[in-house]
């Protein structure tokens, strides 16, 4: 169990793992999501799961190296087994046929987004997905959300490939365009969550987003993960990690986030210093 | 040997537990008391009278044969004492440590009349730390496997009784555990000073060494239900504690800075944040903690503040001293330590800067008026007094609710409007047909040692119900204490 099938690089930094765990991979529903513990003096840390393979018994994660944790994780090799591996956590995704939906998805999330256009699309929906990034070689999964959507754009910060700009750019023209929508997911950063979230209110279309607060437990017990949310407190890990995206308290999650940015980069950097030595076993 | 006249002006005094004095404990996470030497522990195992009717007996939730253990230690028999109490308690070190004694069996001492009661918590701790340091004897031979497997739900006190005490009468036991480490709140919430982690560890390989199977990360709920559980085991003991911490509900609780004391103390003791070059789980070193609640976990939580560098900590509290939830030698510790005590104050907001971190807490000082439904006296705020702690982290530690995740997913186990579960109050069961339950689950936040009796009065039922030729009528008289632990 936990064991890497396989691993494959997605672009700089971002990596897909299929991991081997049978009954996850057969209970597990869009939206919800695994805690991870990589070393025994590691961090747990949420991952969202990117797909479910109940046939082959296999969860697929893919992820960003952003820190000390992750950074662990993109160097085990195929046939190592995670040390820890805990779910699924969360409330699925409701689906539905609800119509025409957007989906759009910024950077890493992206990943948590497909499996959830996924199960749309099944359902029944007209499936429109706006993918964005900052540049061409971190654009993930397009290939996967050309197969299921009925329209695909692509947007990256510095023009490299699609559009130049924002999802938001994106998400305006189609809407100028006369589109319409009656449900909406958005994925991805804060500020990409924030202001996908002020677009779609403006047209009326209930956004759903998926947070990722620091959490420890993933359980409903440690409270570090609560969010704003209607003016009333959350867990995250317990009530979401979706939630009405017109209803979050953006700022605060932000904030929050920030909490051990100094002592994370500390960890990082010391971190980066090991990887550099081959010596080191646990690298 | 023992003094049996009871009343005697000469009669020998209680021997201290010899501590670390405050000024070195505080900057360390080692255990404060030391433990009796064994001169020490037979010098006050001969105070004990050995009373025929033993009222000590009746005030221990497990029912360990005290004077029993007690009269081995006297003689010297040191292991033998320890594996008396094992009879019956599966964790003695750590109830040696933790359990409130002076609440419940040597408040029944009859030595308590006229002078100091025996130290039966000191004693106990003792005898079982012998035995972990000393001891020779093997672990028991298991008796006959009985063919029947039970799946235990949840690690902590009430779970590993449960299996301690099933897998002695020959059954097959599994623990599930959703966190990496077993133990549940032994590991996560009581500090490293007070239960040092590796006594706990040292009772659960004894339990592993008897054939207690833990499959930890295992969130049952969400990876297994309770019924498909039952589709494998022939009973399932759910003892998942009340692990959903309250917040206070007042404004600035999202600030950076502000803490459940679960999340505080679960940053620091089961993910080891307090070992800064190791272990990568961030916690704010904060210069000035606000510790709000008066019980142990508030306790806890402010002399964990201290050692992780703080200036100055202070616990508020909205009631009175003589109210207070936690131990009285608890307070005693953290007060000798330096912690501060704002007593009859309540918090009404906490202050940020604009960047989001907590700059301080208003509170508002309070009077005490008629009794309330918990028969303390309710506090009142007083007009116009409030004022204004600057401090730098917020500790939450007013109470915890149950954690619905099981009740929510098992259909047909009743639960109560506070969301605990509804259990037989003598043996356990629930409203579904082959599930027991026991602990904070069906109480509310209570103590280690009446989860431990609810465990062990559950697992005996199991094992008659497992046993029975005859198929029963799976029928409950129903009753679920209302608990009141920390909540204050």
């Amino acid at each position: 169990m936990n064991e890497i099938i396989a691993k494959h690089s997605l672009g700089p930094g971002i990596f897909r793992l299929e991991v081997a765990y049978p009954k996850l991979a057969r209970k597990a529903r869009p939206g919800q999501f695994v805690i991870l513990r990589v070393s025994e003096d590691g961090e747990r840390f949420p991952l969202t799961i990117a797909d479910c393979d109940p046939e082959r018994g296999t969860i697929t994660l893919i992820f960003q190296v952003a820190g000390k944790s992750t950074a662990l994780l993109a160097a085990m090799k195929t046939g190592q087994a995670i040390l820890g591996v805990t779910g699924p956590l969360g409330v699925p995704t409701e689906i539905e046929r609800f119509g025409r939906v957007l989906c759009v998805g910024g950077g890493i999330g992206v990943a948590p987004l497909y499996p959830i256009a996924k199960a749309l699309k099944r359902a029944g929906n007209h499936l429109t997905s706006i993918l964005g990034a900052r540049s061409k070689d971190l654009v993930i999964l397009e290939q996967e959300f050309r197969a299921l959507s009925d329209t695909v754009c692509v947007a990256t910060d510095d023009g490299s490939y699609g559009r130049k700009g924002f999802v938001t750019d994106v998400l305006t023209d189609v809407l100028a365009g006369g589109e319409t929508f009656d449900k909406a997911w958005a994925i991805g950063p804060v500020p990409m969550m924030r202001a996908t979230c002020e677009v779609t209110r403006q047209a009326a279309i209930p956004t759903v987003v998926s947070l990722n607060p620091i959490m420890v437990d993933g359980t409903g017990m440690c409270g570090g993960c609560r969010v704003i949310v209607g003016g009333k407190v959350k867990f995250a890990c317990v009530d979401g990690p979706e939630f009405d995206g017109h209803l979050v308290d953006f700022d605060t999650l932000a904030k929050r986030l920030g909490t051990y940015v100094h002592q994370e980069k500390r960890d990082y950097d010391a971190c980066r210093i090991g990887l550099d030595q081959p010596s080191r076993k646990d690298a | 040997m023992a003094d049996k006249s009871g009343n005697r002006a000469d009669r020998p005094k209680r021997v201290p537990m010899p501590e670390r004095p405050p000024e070195e404990r505080r900057n360390d996470w080692d255990e404060v008391p030391r433990g009796y030497t064994p001169d020490q522990a037979r010098q006050e195992a001969s105070r004990c009278l050995l009373c025929k009717k033993s009222p000590c007996i009746e005030g221990c939730p497990v029912g360990i044969d005290i004077p029993g253990f007690v009269k081995l230690i006297a003689d010297g028999k040191f292991e033998e004492a320890a594996d008396r109490i094992l009879l019956v308690n599966a964790l003695p070190a750590v109830c040696g440590r933790v359990c409130p004694q002076e609440t419940q069996c040597e408040i029944l001492c009859v030595l308590g009349k006229k002078g100091e009661p025996l130290a039966i918590g000191n004693l106990e701790r003792f005898a079982a730390d012998w035995k972990r340091e000393q001891g020779t004897c093997p672990v028991p031979t298991p008796p006959d496997p009985s063919g029947f497997k039970v799946a235990v739900v949840g690690s902590g006190p009430a779970g590993l009784t449960c299996a301690g005490e099933l897998v002695g009468r020959g059954h097959a036991v599994t623990i599930f555990e959703a966190f990496h480490k077993p133990a549940g709140v032994l590991v996560y919430g009581i500090p490293e000073f007070r239960l040092p982690k590796s006594i706990v560890a040292d009772e659960v390989k004894r339990l592993e060494a008897r054939g207690v199977q833990i499959r930890t990360n295992t969130v049952v709920g969400k990876l297994d239900t309770v019924d498909e559980l039952l589709e494998e085991y022939d009973a399932v003991f759910v003892g998942v504690g009340a692990g959903a911490p309250m917040f206070l509900d007042i404004p600035g609780e999202e600030l950076l800075g502000v803490y459940s004391a679960n999340e505080y103390l679960t940053r620091v003791n089961l993910m080891r944040a307090y070992d800064r070059e190791r272990a990568d789980t961030p916690i704010l070193r904060s210069k000035r903690v606000a510790v709000i609640g008066g019980g142990n976990v508030a306790m806890d939580s402010a002399r964990t503040g201290l050692r992780l560098g703080a200036e100055e900590v202070t616990v508020v509290y909205r009631r009175s001293r003589a109210e207070m939830p936690a131990r009285a030698a608890e307070v005693h510790h953290a007060e000798q330590e330096g912690i501060r005590f704002h007593l009859l104050a309540a918090p009404v907001r906490i202050l940020g800067d604009e960047r989001g971190w907590v700059i301080g807490i208003e509170c508002i000082r309070m009077e005490l008026g008629e009794p309330d439904e918990s028969g303390r006296r309710r506090p009142l705020p007083i007009p116009d007094s409030e004022f204004t702690l600057e401090v730098d982290s917020v500790v939450v530690a007013i109470g915890n609710r149950p954690n619905p995740i099981v009740p929510s997913t098992t259909p047909g186990m009743e639960t109560s409007r506070r969301g605990t579960i509804v259990a037989d109050e003598k043996t356990g069961r629930t409203t579904k047909e082959g599930v027991w339950a026991g602990g904070d689950i069906v109480t509310g936040a209570a103590t280690v040692i009446s989860a431990m009796g609810a465990a062990q009065a559950a697992a005996r039922d199991i094992d008659a119900y497992l046993r029975s030729p005859e198929p029963r009528p799976w029928e409950i008289e129903t009753c679920s204490t209302p608990g009141d632990g920390d909540l204050a």
